[in-house]
């Protein structure tokens, strides 16, 4: 078969999964031609990742809950509740940032656990649970913030978080102007993943397992480098890497990694494409829904951290409607209602197309309420490409 | 040929890489009762889907002719009008609603197009009962009737619509004798009425019994198609035919190989389901010996799957009194995992249900029960996963073009050597098989029972839950019957017979 007869058919086959990269490149090309270059800068790139940080963890949290057939509503107001009591921690307690992170990721995780209470042990609908849990947290955090309203965080370390970027080495001449520890990772994250790759093949084939054909092969090891390659230079042109663009990247990477590699993610997914079955074939579902209940929490304190590290305060109304971003951005991502479907990775990557048509319509000087229309659609688009094109495989 | 309710001819139907119809010609007489029968996957309900419109005109080549009339249906809705109805092996009917709500569900009764008339409702699906010979309230919920009353609602319902042609997809795969018996009655009946069906199925002593013509699939061609009345019909015959080869001894031999040590035994077990609110489990006593296949008789809804999961670590929750012992230790699950630990494990009656994960792949489900066996600290090792599902397959000749297959396309006794090979990669001692060839074709069920022979020889421990009499005395060393959730008798199964058995359990 010619080249082009390959990469078709490799396209088609997977064009469910290489349909979302498509759409986040059109969407990018779209904007880039629309602002004039303007959304494509080494400095708007870099915030709308440092925006895409407090939903994407959030995002990633719920595609395992819904991979498990449940819903959590409740997260988004957690968030904001959980960087409240960080915000306290830090100003009121007078606690370091080194303690604050862990306690409230551990309260994350508490709150998860009660959420999860009502529906592992008496089959309360998630729904349910977890919108009093939307009310409770929401008002926990007015409470909080009663006396005081908008806390402001004086710490540089925690705001760090939000708003900094890793060190890079002092200026020398080669390359001036750029991150040259930015570019660095880049390079090694290139080589890294070309080795693994050739690894897998060559594991694969020791194995007599099918592979793509080996110039299908180099196509794609050129095209990730390349979007590394691409994304590091851009970022580099700017600041470099953010403290959020690693935590989120790091996240994404433990979940993933979690979820198509370990025993634990086996069981979440075999929970999702058939509760009865998992049980019967001895996976304690009850002590699953805890522990996906538990990350999803983490998760909610993460997103807490990074949103009121980022506005270096903690607002009255922190975390409104950050729940319904984070299920968009999984639906958008592949996550299938219907439970046992999904990766992380499309989460990751339905939370940078939310954002990046927020920030894109903001420079085309979009008014508010068109944005919401806009990206109402988008969601609807996604969801139907999804349903038709699984059909389509059927 | 003016005596053809239908006529299909020359159907080709093809999936991407699969030839599932090819130039099938299928004839129907007015007024006859026409058995459809062939392994899974020889095409029996791929037919049937072109013929109600699943598979809408064009998506298929061939021509379908009505009453004379050639067809092109779009839909369901077209095949439905042209007086098609066909009931699944798989209920459409709605648990939360009444009988009657169900019979007319999709055709309310109304004066005005708006508002129903419940009270003229009521009063048809009354009529309707009657003429289905089923004695309950119309207002009961479907989900309080068995399922082969909910058989005969759902035949109620197509028969509000003027059926011509009904369709029954396995209808008493799930069913009891006398439910079976029922069935046939009411079949013959709506053929003294001018209704015309069409039975699939898998038991050829029932197809014997009431078809008048037997048409044989294989392969998605039609093999032959056979007069009843001119004798040409028997069970050789048919298997022959439906497998191309001639199974003289459809349960294979076995070198007995009964130990007399006792490996698993249960003491005045009684369990109590709080959902439904009785007991569902009274003074069981039983127990099993190393290489024993010990057959649990009894009527569907008799208490053998409740046994069953009281055994396998009681999921659904009942409240349980009695003892297990296994291997001489005294034992307590709550939970699957435990029993499975413990070396037992159980092959549910319901692989679509609760057995099988249809949207994940062929080697997931088979490695998902032990999946320790192929990880390392947690982490599943896929190469060495995927080497020892390929054995399994091999082993069980699951027939999938590969085991990154998902299940969900597989047929029905695929599914189920799925089923079976994921509880053998458990490698347990004790293996209670729910119903195992159920739905399943002669040639599958075949290599079933030498899958549990060769267990038994190795030494293992076989529970088998069968509603099949034939399979009970077939395949069993010692035969348990269990009645209103009592065991009711046993005996070896040098002493058995079917009459005797079903006296037990109807007792």
């Amino acid at each position: 078969m010619s080249f082009y007869g390959d990469l078709k058919k490799i396209i088609k086959s997977n064009i469910r999964e290489y349909g979302m990269y498509i759409a986040l490149l059109a969407i990018f090309i779209f904007f880039t031609v629309a602002t004039n270059g303007i959304f494509i800068s080494s400095r708007n790139i870099s915030n709308l990742l440092n925006q895409t940080g407090y939903i994407a963890v959030l995002a990633v949290g719920m595609t395992l809950v819904i991979v498990i057939r449940h819903i959590d509503l409740s997260v988004g107001f957690l968030a904001g509740f959980l960087g409240a009591v960080a915000a306290i921690a830090l100003t009121q307690w007078n606690l370091p940032v080194f303690v604050v992170i862990p306690l409230v990721m551990a309260l994350g995780i508490v709150a998860g656990l009660v959420t999860a209470f009502p529906v592992a042990q008496m089959g309360i609908p998630s729904f349910v649970a977890s919108l009093a849990g939307w009310l409770i947290y929401r008002g926990l955090l007015l409470l909080v913030t009663l006396r005081t309203g908008t806390i402001i965080i004086p710490n540089d370390t925690y705001n760090a978080i939000g708003n900094g970027f890793i060190p890079d080495f002092p200026e020398i001449s080669f390359l001036p102007g750029m991150h040259k520890i930015t570019l660095l990772i880049g390079v090694i994250a290139v080589i890294l993943n070309i080795v693994g790759e050739i690894k897998n093949r060559k594991n694969k084939i020791a194995y007599n397992f099918e592979v793509v054909p080996m110039n299908m092969f180099i196509v794609k090891l050129i095209v990730i480098s390349a979007i590394i390659l691409g994304i590091t230079w851009v970022l580099a042109g700017y600041n470099g890497l953010s403290w959020t663009v690693v935590i989120m990247l790091a996240v994404v990477m433990v979940y993933h990694y979690v979820t198509t590699k370990t025993v634990l993610g086996r069981y979440i997914y075999a929970i999702g494409g058939n509760p009865e079955a998992a049980e019967l074939s001895g996976i304690d579902v009850k002590k699953m829904t805890f522990m996906v209940f538990g990350s999803m929490g983490m998760m909610a304190a993460l997103s807490g951290i990074l949103f009121s590290s980022r506005l270096q305060s903690a607002t009255t109304t922190a975390g409104s409607l950050f729940e319904m971003d984070a299920i968009a951005a999984a639906y958008i991502g592949g996550v299938s209602a219907a439970g046992g479907v999904g990766k992380v990775t499309g989460s990751l990557i339905g939370a940078l197309v939310m954002t990046s048509l927020t920030s894109g319509m903001n420079l085309m000087g979009i008014d508010i309420s068109s944005q919401y229309v806009v990206r109402g659609m988008v969601l609807l688009l996604a969801v139907i490409f999804d349903v038709a094109t699984r059909r389509a495989s059927k | 040929m003016n005596d053809h309710i239908l006529e299909m001819k020359f159907i080709t139907k093809e999936f991407p890489g699969v030839k599932a119809l090819d130039e099938v010609s299928f004839s129907v007489k007015r007024g006859e009762i026409h058995c459809l029968v062939g392994e899974n996957g020889a095409g029996k309900s791929t037919l049937m889907k072109v013929l109600s419109g699943v598979y809408p005109f064009g998506e298929y080549t061939g021509e379908i002719y009505l009453n004379g009339v050639e067809q092109k249906f779009s839909g369901i809705n077209d095949s439905k009008k042209a007086g098609i109805a066909i009931i699944y092996q798989e209920l459409a009917l709605i648990p939360e609603m009444s009988v009657y709500e169900n019979i007319f569900l999709g055709h309310e009764i109304s004066n005005n197009g708006i508002a129903v008339n419940w009270n003229e409702t009521i009063k048809q699906a009354t009529e309707m009962l009657k003429k289905v010979r089923l004695n309950v309230n119309p207002a009961t919920k479907v989900k309080d009737l068995g399922v082969g009353k909910q058989q005969l609602i759902e035949i109620a319902k197509a028969l509000t619509q003027d059926v011509k042609l009904l369709i029954l997809d396995e209808p008493t795969s799930s069913l009891n004798e006398d439910d079976c018996e029922n069935l046939f009655e009411l079949l013959r009946d709506l053929k003294k009425h001018g209704v015309t069906s069409i039975l699939i199925s898998h038991k050829l002593k029932e197809v014997i019994n009431i078809g008048d013509t037997v048409t044989v699939l294989r392969d998605g061609r039609t093999i032959s198609t056979l007069d009843a009345h001119k004798g040409e019909v028997s069970e050789n015959v048919l298997i022959k035919q439906m497998v191309g080869r001639e199974i003289n001894n459809i349960y294979p031999p076995r070198r007995k190989a009964v130990g007399n040590e006792v490996v698993l035994e249960v003491k005045n077990l009684n369990a109590y389901n709080p959902r439904i609110g009785r007991d569902v489990l009274k003074d069981i006593n039983f127990n099993i010996k190393k290489g024993e296949i010990v057959g649990f008789a009894g009527l569907v809804g008799s208490g053998r799957t409740e046994l069953a999961l009281s055994l396998f670590g009681n999921p659904v929750g009942y409240q349980i009194e009695g003892e297990l012992y296994i291997n001489g230790k005294k034992k307590k699950f709550n939970h699957p995992r435990q029993a499975i630990k413990a070396g037992v494990a159980y092959v549910t009656e319901d692989r679509k249900g609760n057995g099988l994960i249809l949207i994940q792949d062929v080697k997931q489900n088979i490695s998902l029960a032990n999946l320790d066996r192929v990880s390392m600290r947690g982490v599943v090792n896929e190469n060495s996963e995927f080497t020892i599902a390929t054995e399994y397959k091999d082993a069980l000749d699951i027939r999938t073009p590969s085991i990154e297959q998902k299940v969900l396309n597989l047929s029905g006794g695929n599914q189920q050597k799925v089923s079976v090979a994921k509880w053998l990669f458990v490698d347990p001692e004790i293996l209670i098989l729910d119903e195992p060839t159920r739905g399943i074709d002669v040639g599958a069920k075949y290599e079933i029972y030498t899958i549990m022979n060769r267990l038994a020889e190795e030494g293992k421990s076989i529970i088998m839950i069968s509603s099949e009499l034939p399979e009970i005395l077939g395949m069993s060393d010692r035969i348990y019957v269990v009645s209103s959730g009592r065991i009711s008798g046993e005996m070896p199964v040098e002493e058995a017979t079917q009459e005797k058995i079903m006296h037990m359990a109807t007792n």
